[in-house]
């Protein structure tokens, strides 16, 4: 189990060097004179130009540039935001708290939802209600949030004034998380999809466990019907649920960029997305690079996870 | 993960009992495919060939044609013929609904400033005064065109490097397949934000934008069939008969894995509306005075406070539309193309 953990680590850590590798390369399909007029404008002179360059050390030899990259993130050092004219960490350590929550609250939310429908659902499987809500769970889950949010904000917040449409900019993160009328569209916008995917597996995942041979001798024994669903088969069936959640973090993550942008969420998708507008290159390989390492880490943590919760997984070298 | 993650591009495969996301994660995760194959047999009563891997041989032994057999299984799926008629008038509606519907959409009109559904505009004008209806013609032809070219060029790519990668094997397929894992790691959405800064998008750039991102999943899915169909007898006497590394993976593996590529080209074209749709709405999709369902639903969400509707309902329900019909689509060909697999 040690050994799996220090090898997953070490991918892990060369999978993010490998993402910085290629952010950068990409980064430098551009012109260095395009990449310094982007800081200093359109119209600034040649010298401007050229010192501009050589104080970000776009002359040096690309190995050395890389490895001062890598230097300066293993340092928490993005760079500076010319276009915000701030340093990007700081723009990074105000917005990454909230996705945190935004994303945190609503994973949570989608399986507190998610995990007693898939078990009502196998319980009354192949009854209308199943049927219902296996329709509802289709709608959702086809319905992006760049077009669920701004729905939801037409019909909710605008028509029926029952939530805000918008996150009011420039909060603290403790005043974002207690608005609630400014959470509760956010939240379910990036739920929907979650909780979708989530009951669907949640409900395949207990039907299986029903056909196991524990459950059969647990009901041969004589125990009662909820004690074979909750004590036997819902604690089984809850082991591929984390391995689900681990693999639906990339997925969350695009989905709060779009959601954030709807409702002018101050989180990381929304500083990319302004970032992006105006050609702010360093901003936004700053907070792709976060978003990857994030992923990477939610990746690892929930496959050590189900290490832990299932004693019968084993990690041997293959 | 499978870009149909995103957001729900893969509706198909979760609501089949088999999924994409955990069937293509090839390698880690066999607990969770083993529960889903199990789980289509209990529902079906037949073996998932999903869930063990790949079509076996080239040989076809069973009566009748293969192709008529395909096409029953497929026409007897009513959602896969609701997804067809879905997909015919959407095509119908963006192409050849110009030619009878003529609307102004070049030139703004400050007097049709988001005006509401009237006689004159059936769906009402959006910011720039154009009519609705006539700019979610145009609107679709860019996204069904970037859609459809964009998966075309995705799975070449992934279909060449991941049957290199499986056919190679060793150091070669290593290298090939991290490269991968680390393209693969981005979230997806961030990665197109970075590509579409870069490169100032048009409807060609945009195409090869989407299609970089997304060739990923076909690699992935065809070096794993490659590495199963290489062991076979046939593919041994190809290399006994002195038939050289292209050959066999021009001839013999990648015609022998085209049920699966078939399938997630599919989903593919869905994906890739849904990545252009969300790009036009971050407000980095096509350019004015091109147009597409994404930046449509940008337009509306600048004026959601004022309550116009007609700029977000009419564009939301069309891009949903086209996604869940495609997805019908491949579900239908995916049980289709098993059928084959199972009638052998």
């Amino acid at each position: 189990m040690i050994s799996y953990i220090i090898r997953r680590l070490f991918q892990a850590v060369v999978v993010i060097f490998g993402v910085i590798l290629i952010v950068f390369l990409l980064f430098h399909l551009e012109p260095t004179v395009v990449i310094a007029k982007a800081i200093v404008g359109p119209r600034a002179s040649p010298a401007q130009v050229e010192a501009v360059i050589q104080s970000l050390g776009l002359d040096k030899p690309l190995y050395y540039q890389v490895w001062r990259l890598v230097d300066n993130y293993v340092h928490l050092n993005f760079g500076t935001s010319y276009q915000f004219n701030t340093p990007v960490r700081v723009l990074i350590a105000q917005a990454l708290p909230k996705t945190l929550l935004l994303v945190g609250t609503s994973t949570i939310f989608a399986l507190l939802i998610a995990i007693p429908l898939g078990v009502f659902q196998t319980v009354r499987r192949n009854k209308p209600s199943d049927y219902a809500l296996t329709s509802m769970a289709f709608i959702f889950y086809a319905t992006p949030p760049f077009v669920l949010g701004p729905l939801l904000v037409l019909f909710l917040a605008v028509d029926n004034h029952i939530f805000s449409p918008y996150v009011p900019p420039g909060d603290t993160l403790g005043q974002v998380a207690l608005d609630w009328r400014a959470m509760v569209l956010p939240v379910f916008t990036l739920a929907a999809v979650t909780i979708a995917a989530f009951s669907r597996y949640m409900r395949s995942s207990m039907m299986d466990a029903m056909t196991q041979d524990y459950v059969r001798t647990a009901r041969a024994k004589g125990a009662s019907q909820s004690r074979v669903l909750f004590r036997h088969a819902f604690r089984n069936a809850l082991i591929p649920i984390v391995t689900l959640v681990g693999l639906s973090i990339p997925g969350i993550v695009s989905g709060a960029v779009i959601t954030e942008t709807v409702f002018n969420f101050p989180g990381m998708g929304f500083l990319t997305v302004r970032a992006a507008e105006v050609f702010d290159l360093g901003t936004v390989v700053g907070t792709t690079v976060v978003a990857t390492v994030a992923t990477v880490a939610g990746s690892l943590i929930a496959d050590i996870l189900y290490a832990v919760v299932d004693p019968r997984i084993r990690y041997a070298r293959r | 993960m499978h870009a149909g993650e995103l957001w729900g591009g893969d509706a198909g495969g979760l609501f089949s009992g088999t999924s994409r996301a955990f069937s293509q994660d090839l390698g880690e995760f066999e607990l969770a495919r083993e529960l889903d194959s199990a789980h289509v047999e209990k529902l079906d009563g037949v073996g998932s060939g999903e869930g063990t891997g790949a079509p076996s041989g080239g040989e076809a032994t069973q009566t009748g044609s293969l192709g008529r057999l395909v096409l029953r299984v497929f026409l007897e799926n009513k959602l896969a013929l609701v997804g067809v008629v879905i997909l015919v008038l959407m095509t119908a509606f963006c192409f050849l609904g110009p030619l009878f519907y003529h609307t102004n959409q070049q030139y703004t009109d400050l007097n049709a400033f988001t005006l509401p559904p009237n006689a004159q505009y059936p769906l009402g004008t959006d910011s720039n005064g154009f009519d609705v209806l006539g700019r979610l013609m145009k609107g679709g032809r860019s996204s069904l065109e970037v859609g459809l070219a964009a998966a075309l060029v995705a799975t070449m790519i992934g279909v060449v490097w991941g049957a290199a990668a499986g056919f190679f094997g060793g150091v070669v397929d290593a290298l090939m397949m991290r490269f991968v894992d680390i393209l693969l790691s981005i979230p997806t959405l961030l990665l197109l934000i970075v590509l579409s800064v870069l490169f100032t998008p048009s409807k060609y750039v945009l195409i090869f934008v989407i299609a970089s991102v997304a060739w990923l999943y076909p690699a992935r899915l065809v070096r794993g069939e490659t590495l199963t169909l290489r062991t076979r007898e046939y593919v041994q006497a190809v290399r006994v008969m002195g038939g050289n590394g292209r050959r066999i993976v021009y001839r013999h593996i990648i015609p022998n894995a085209i049920g699966t590529i078939i399938v997630n080209a599919t989903f593919q074209v869905a994906d890739a509306i849904l990545f252009l749709a969300a790009l036009g709405f971050l407000g980095l999709g096509v350019h004015f005075p091109d147009a597409d369902w994404g930046s449509m639903l940008s337009d509306g969400a600048t004026y959601l406070t004022a309550g116009y509707w007609w700029l977000i309902v009419p564009a939301g329900l069309c891009i949903v539309l086209v996604v869940v019909a495609i997805n019908f689509i491949g579900d239908a060909l995916r049980d289709a193309l098993e059928v084959r697999l199972q009638r052998r």
